[in-house]
C-alpha cells in the first residue's frame, strides 16, 4: 500500500498520519473524551471524599474536597460495629452469593455454550431460540412467581433462593457460544477424538484453555449482576442477617432520609457505598487483560 | 461419554436450572394471571379479566408512557455519545485511551442502589455538592429532585452508568473493521467524516443494534434507580414505572394474580418494542444496501 513508512514514523496513530488530522479536531477529541472521563469519575470521587468526613462535615463542608478531621477509619469502625456488626454479615453474604452464583454461572454457561457451539443435536434450535427469547422477560415477571413458588417450598429467607436464580445467565450462554464459535476450532476437537480422548476430557483439557477470555467476560458480567442485584434479594429476604449489601444499604439510606435519630446513618451509608462498589471495580481493573465485553458486538449475528 | 450423549450432558445443568427458575415460574405466572382471589369465595377462574383491568389501569399506562418518553430521549443520547467516543478512541486521537476506556466502564460496575444513593445525595438542594457549587456562583439553586426534573436526573444516572459499557462494545466492533477498507478509502481521497460515517458506522450496525436492544429492555424495566430515589423525593410515586407499579400491586396490594397479568403485559410490550427496534435496523440496512446498488 506504500504507507508503511508513514505508519512506522507515526507509530500506532496511522489514521492520523494518513488523514493529516487538523489540530482543532485533535483538541476537540481530547476535550470531549476528557469531559466524559471526569463525569464518569466525579461521583466516585465524591463518595470517596465523603467517606473521610464525619457527619457534620458531610453536610456542611464543600462536597468535592477533603475537610475537617480525617474520619475514614472512624467511619469504617462504626460501619462494622453499628447494629451488632450487621454490615459485616451483609458483606460476607454478598461475597458468598456472588462467588457461588457468579462462579457457578460461568461454569454452567461455558458447558452449555460449548454444547451449543460444537455439537449438532436434536432440539438445539429450540433451546437456543428460547435462551434468546428469555432476555426479553421483565424481571418482575419472574421474580413475583419465583417469590410465590419459593414461599411454598421454603426458599424464602434461604441463601438457595438467591443463589439458584443467579446461576442462570442466558446472556452468558449466548456469549460463550459466540466466543467458542470463533476460538475453538473443530479440527482440534476431532484430533482429540482420533487420539481416543473422551468428550469430557476434550472439553476440560483441550477446549477450556481456549475459552478463558470468553469465560472471564461471562464471569465478570455475572459477578456484577449478582453483586448489584437488588430486586430479587429485596423480595425474598425478610431477615436482615441474610441481606446482601444492596438491600442493607438501601434500608439504611431510607432510614437516614426518614430523619430523626437515624440521621447518624448517612456517613455509614456513604462509607458502606465505597465498600460496596470497590470489589467489582477492582475485579474489572485486575482482569482487564482478559475480559472481552466487546465480544457482545459479535453477538446478534443472525 | 459418547459424542451423541455429550451435548445433552453439557447442557443438562443449564437446562434444568432454566426450567426451574425461568420456564416454571413463567408458566406458573401465566396460570395465576387467569385467576382472581377474592376475600370471600377464594380463588376463582376469571379468564382474561385481569388483563382487561391492566388495559384500563391509568397507573400502568402513565408509568409506561413515562418510560417510553424516557427511552425515546435517553437511549439515542446515550448511544450517540457511546458511538462518538468509540469513534474518537478508534482514531487514536486520544492519549491514554486505554485508561480512559477503563474509567468509562467503571460506573457500569456500581450497584444501581449505590448510584441512586450517591446521585441523590450529590443533587440534594440543601447540602448537595451541586447546590454548593451553584451557590458559590451566586445563582439560585434549582430543586433537581422535584417532579419536573427527577426524570432527567434518572436519565443522567442511567447515562452515566451505561455509556461506557456501550462505548466498549462499539469500540471493539470498530476495531474489527478491516484496516484495508479504510486505508483504501483514504487513498481514494475520502475525508475523515466520510470514513467514519459511510464506512465504519454501517459496519458496526450489529453492535449498535445490540446496544439499542439492551437499552430498550433496560428502559422498559426501570426499577432500582427510581425506587431508591423515591425515598429522597415525593416526586416519585408508587407507580412511577411499570415495574414499580407491578411491584406495588404485588407486595403492597397483595394482588398477585393481577400483578402477574400486568407483568405479562409488560413482557408483551417489551417484545413489541424490541421488534420495532429490530425492524428499524433492517430498514436502515435495506436503505444502505439499495444506495450501494
Amino acid at each position: 500500500m506504500g504507507n508503511s513508512d508513514v505508519r512506522a514514523k507515526h507509530g500506532k496513530g496511522w489514521t492520523d498520519a494518513l488523514l493529516g488530522v487538523r489540530l482543532q479536531t485533535r483538541v476537540a477529541a481530547i476535550i470531549l473524551t476528557t469531559g466524559f472521563f471526569l463525569i464518569a469519575l466525579l461521583p466516585l470521587y465524591w463518595i470517596v471524599v465523603s467517606s473521610t468526613k464525619n457527619e457534620t462535615e458531610l453536610y456542611t463542608s464543600f462536597g468535592l474536597w477533603f475537610h475537617g478531621p480525617f474520619f475514614l477509619l472512624n467511619n469504617m469502625r462504626s460501619l462494622f460495629s453499628y447494629g451488632a456488626g450487621v454490615f459485616g454479615h451483609w458483606l460476607l453474604n454478598t461475597i458468598f452469593y456472588t462467588g457461588v452464583g457468579g462462579g457457578g454461572a460461568m461454569v454452567i454457561s461455558a458447558l452449555a455454550g460449548y454444547a451449543l457451539s460444537r455439537y449438532s443435536f436434536g432440539g438445539k434450535k429450540v433451546i437456543f431460540a428460547s435462551i434468546i427469547g428469555s432476555l426479553l422477560v421483565p424481571m418482575t415477571a419472574l421474580t413475583i412467581p419465583i417469590y410465590i413458588l419459593y414461599s411454598k417450598i421454603g426458599f424464602v429467607n434461604s441463601a438457595f433462593g438467591m443463589i439458584i436464580p443467579s446461576l442462570v445467565s442466558p446472556i452468558g450462554v449466548y456469549l460463550m457460544r459466540v466466543y467458542i464459535d470463533g476460538s475453538v476450532p473443530h479440527e482440534i476437537i476431532d484430533a482429540g477424538r482420533v487420539d481416543g480422548a473422551g468428550e469430557l476430557l476434550i472439553f476440560t483439557r483441550i477446549a477450556s484453555p481456549l475459552m478463558v477470555p470468553g469465560a472471564v467476560t461471562v464471569l465478570l458480567l455475572s459477578v456484577v449482576a449478582t453483586w448489584n442485584n437488588y430486586f430479587l434479594p429485596y423480595i425474598i429476604f425478610s431477615k436482615e442477617a441474610l441481606y446482601p449489601l444492596t438491600v442493607g444499604l438501601s434500608l439504611w439510606a431510607s432510614q437516614a432520609t426518614a430523619g430523626g435519630s437515624a440521621e447518624q446513618l448517612y456517613p455509614l451509608v456513604v462509607t458502606g457505598g465505597v465498600v460496596g462498589l470497590a470489589p467489582p471495580m477492582i475485579l474489572f481493573a485486575v482482569l482487564q487483560r482478559y475480559w472481552r465485553v466487546g465480544l457482545l458486538s459479535g453477538a446478534l449475528s443472525s | 461419554m459418547g459424542h451423541r450423549v455429550a451435548p445433552y450432558a453439557f447442557l443438562a445443568p443449564f437446562v434444568l436450572l432454566y426450567l426451574l427458575v425461568l420456564v416454571g415460574p413463567l408458566l406458573y405466572a401465566l396460570f395465576t394471571s387467569l385467576f382472581t382471589t377474592r376475600l370471600a369465595g377464594g380463588i376463582t377462574f376469571s379468564g382474561l379479566a385481569n388483563y382487561a383491568r391492566v388495559l384500563q389501569s391509568s397507573d400502568f399506562w402513565s408509568g409506561l408512557e413515562r418510560v417510553l418518553v424516557f427511552g425515546v430521549i435517553q437511549v439515542p443520547i446515550m448511544l450517540g455519545l457511546a458511538l462518538l467516543f468509540a469513534l474518537l478512541f478508534d482514531m487514536d486521537l486520544v492519549p491514554m485511551a486505554k485508561v480512559y476506556r477503563l474509567v468509562y466502564f467503571l460506573p457500569f460496575a456500581v450497584p444501581g442502589v449505590v448510584a441512586a444513593i450517591l446521585w441523590g445525595f450529590m443533587l440534594e438542594p440543601q447540602y448537595g455538592a451541586l447546590a454548593q457549587l451553584i451557590r458559590i456562583s451566586g445563582m439560585g439553586v434549582p430543586n433537581l429532585l422535584d417532579s419536573s426534573s427527577i426524570l432527567k436526573v434518572i436519565g443522567v444516572i442511567v447515562t452515566w452508568q451505561a455509556t461506557g459499557f456501550n462505548t466498549v462494545i462499539i469500540y471493539t466492533a470498530l476495531r474489527g473493521v478491516p484496516r484495508e477498507l479504510t486505508e483504501a478509502a483514504i487513498l481514494d481521497g475520502a475525508t475523515l467524516g466520510v470514513v467514519m460515517l459511510r464506512i465504519k458506522v454501517p459496519l458496526v450496525g450489529k453492535a449498535l443494534a445490540l446496544s439499542a436492544f439492551l437499552a430498550v429492555i433496560g428502559t422498559l424495566q426501570l426499577f432500582s434507580e427510581p425506587y431508591i430515589l423515591s425515598s429522597y423525593t415525593p416526586a416519585i410515586n408508587s407507580h412511577y414505572t411499570p415495574n414499580m407499579y407491578i411491584y406495588s400491586t404485588a407486595f403492597a396490594g397483595e394482588e398477585y394474580n393481577y400483578a402477574a397479568a400486568a407483568s405479562f403485559m409488560l413482557a408483551l410490550i417489551t417484545i413489541v418494542g424490541v421488534l420495532v427496534v429490530m425492524g428499524f435496523r433492517t430498514w436502515v440496512e435495506h436503505r444502505g444496501g439499495s444506495r450501494e446498488g
